[in-house]
C-alpha cells in the first residue's frame, strides 16, 4: 500500500511569488524573512521524498460558480492547467501546468463515495492559487503529479467544520489503502483570521490575532476536539469575513490525526494576515529532515 | 433583490480583461448592456438557452453604475468578487496598498454582523 510520507498544512498567500522574486526597491522589507521561513518549510517536504501530492484547496470563483457549486470535488485528469488571468493581473502569478495522478484520483473518488462522501469530480480542471501557492512555496520545480481536492469554504451554504475533519480522516485512510508503492504527501492550504472586502482588510496584523494564536495552538498540538468545540460556521464570521478558509486547516488536522503534534511549526506575522506552516511525519521524522534541522 | 445576479455581474466582468476596462470607463453603459445581453446567459450553455427571469432592481443597477462598493457590500454581494474587480479597476490610480486601505476606510461604519452573502 502507499505510504503517507508527510502531511502539510499552510496558509496560501498569493503575494509570496511576487515578494520573493522582486529585487531592489520593489522588494518588500519582509521578503527576506518570509523566504527564509518558506525555504525551511520546503525542506520538510523535500525530506519526505514524496512521489505524489494530494493538494487540498478551494477554488476562488474561477472555474466553480454559483450555478453549479460542489461542496467537495476531486480533480481526475492527466494534466491540470493552472492560474487565471485575474491572478496574473493581481498577483503576477505565472501560468503553470501540473501532471495529474489519475489512479489515485480514481481511488479517492470510488473509496470516498463508498464511505458516504458524495464527492463531485472534474475531468478538466484549471486550478487556482489555493493549489499553486503551495506548489510555488513547497515544490517550485512542480515536477510531481497531483490530485487536487477542492472544498467549498467560499460560497455559503457550506459543510460543517466537523465534515471537513471527517473528510481529512477519510483521505488519510484512503491514501494509506491505495494499492501502490508510491509515497504520498497530503498538502492543504487555508487561512487563519482573514478579512477580504470588508472594513478590517489589510490592517497592521491579521484581523483577529487572538483567534490566530488559538488556531496555531489547535493545529500544532492536534487538538481537534478543542477546535471543534469552539469553531462553528457562525463563529468563523467573527475573526474576519474570509476566515471560513480555516476549515481547510481543520481538514488537514483530520489527516494528521487527533493529538498528533506537528513536527514543524512556524508562523510569520505579515501586515494583514498571519502566515502559518505545519508539517507532520506520520511514520517518523525522516533522516534527511533530522540532518537539516 | 438578487445577490446572485450581482455576483454574476461581478464574476463575469472580473474574469474578462475587456469587460474590466469597459466597466471602469463606462459603468452605466456596461451595466445596461450586461443586463440586456449577459444577465440571462447560462454560463455553461450555448447562448440560445437563456434564463427567462433574471433582472436587477433599480437599487442594484444604481450601485453597480456608481461603482459603489460599500452599498454592494451592504446588499450582500460576495466581498471577494467586489474587492478583486475593484482592485483591477482602481488600484492603478494609487500608491501601493493605498486603494485597498481606502476601500476599507470607506466601510468603517459597517458593523458586525455583516450582511449575509448566502445566495
Amino acid at each position: 500500500m502507499a505510504e503517507l510520507a508527510a502531511v502539510i498544512a499552510s496558509t496560501h498567500h498569493p503575494f509570496y511569488y511576487r515578494a520573493s522574486t522582486s529585487t531592489g526597491a520593489d522588494r518588500p522589507p519582509f521578503a527576506d524573512e518570509w523566504v527564509a521561513k518558506i525555504e525551511r518549510f520546503r525542506e520538510t517536504l523535500t525530506a519526505a521524498e514524496p512521489d505524489v501530492l494530494v493538494m487540498v484547496g478551494s477554488d476562488h470563483f474561477h472555474q466553480l460558480w454559483l450555478d453549479n457549486m460542489p461542496q467537495f470535488l476531486v480533480g481526475k485528469a492527466p494534466y491540470f492547467d493552472a492560474n487565471w488571468y485575474n491572478e496574473e493581473r493581481e498577483f503576477g502569478l505565472p501560468k503553470m501546468r501540473l501532471r495529474g495522478e489519475e489512479d489515485l484520483a480514481a481511488h479517492l473518488l470510488r473509496d470516498g463515495l463508498d464511505r458516504d462522501f458524495d464527492l463531485a469530480f472534474s475531468n478538466e480542471l484549471r486550478i487556482d492559487h489555493s493549489i499553486t501557492c503551495p506548489i510555488i512555496t513547497l515544490r517550485p520545480q512542480a515536477d510531481l503529479p497531483i490530485v487536487p481536492v477542492y472544498t467549498n469554504i467560499f460560497a455559503p451554504p457550506m459543510p460543517q467544520p466537523r465534515r471537513f475533519v471527517q473528510l481529512g480522516r477519510a483521505i488519510r485512510e484512503m491514501v494509506e489503502s491505495w494499492p501502490s508503492d508510491k509515497r504520498v504527501a497530503v498538502i492543504g492550504t487555508g487561512h487563519l483570521s482573514l478579512e477580504l472586502g470588508g472594513p478590517r482588510q489589510f490592517g497592521e496584523h491579521g484581523p483577529d490575532p487572538e483567534f490566530d494564536r488559538k488556531a496555531v495552538e489547535w493545529i500544532a498540538s492536534g487538538d481537534i476536539e478543542g477546535c471543534l468545540a469552539e469553531v462553528t460556521l457562525d463563529s468563523l464570521h467573527s475573526p474576519g469575513n474570509a476566515t471560513h478558509g480555516f476549515m481547510d486547516f481543520m481538514l488537514m488536522m483530520g489527516v494528521a490525526g487527533e493529538g498528533r503534534k506537528a513536527d514543524h511549526v512556524d508562523t510569520l506575522d505579515l501586515f494583514h494576515t498571519m502566515e502559518a506552516y505545519f508539517t507532520w511525519y506520520p511514520n517518523g521524522v525522516p533522516a534527511a529532515a533530522e540532518v537539516s534541522a | 433583490m438578487s445577490k446572485y445576479l450581482i455576483d454574476k455581474f461581478l464574476y463575469t466582468v472580473d474574469r474578462d480583461p475587456d469587460l474590466v476596462e469597459r466597466y471602469r470607463e463606462d459603468p452605466a453603459g456596461t451595466v445596461a448592456w450586461w443586463e440586456q445581453e449577459m444577465a440571462t446567459t447560462i454560463l455553461n450553455c450555448i447562448s440560445h438557452e437563456k434564463t427567462t427571469w433574471l433582472s436587477f432592481t433599480e437599487e442594484e443597477r444604481t450601485a453597480l453604475r456608481e461603482h459603489d462598493h460599500v452599498t454592494l457590500f451592504q446588499m450582500g454581494a460576495h466581498p471577494f468578487l467586489t474587492l478583486t474587480l475593484f482592485i483591477a479597476m482602481f488600484e492603478r490610480d494609487h500608491g501601493p496598498m493605498e486603494y485597498q486601505r481606502a476601500y476599507a476606510r470607506a466601510m468603517d461604519h459597517v458593523s458586525m454582523p455583516y450582511p449575509d452573502i448566502t445566495t
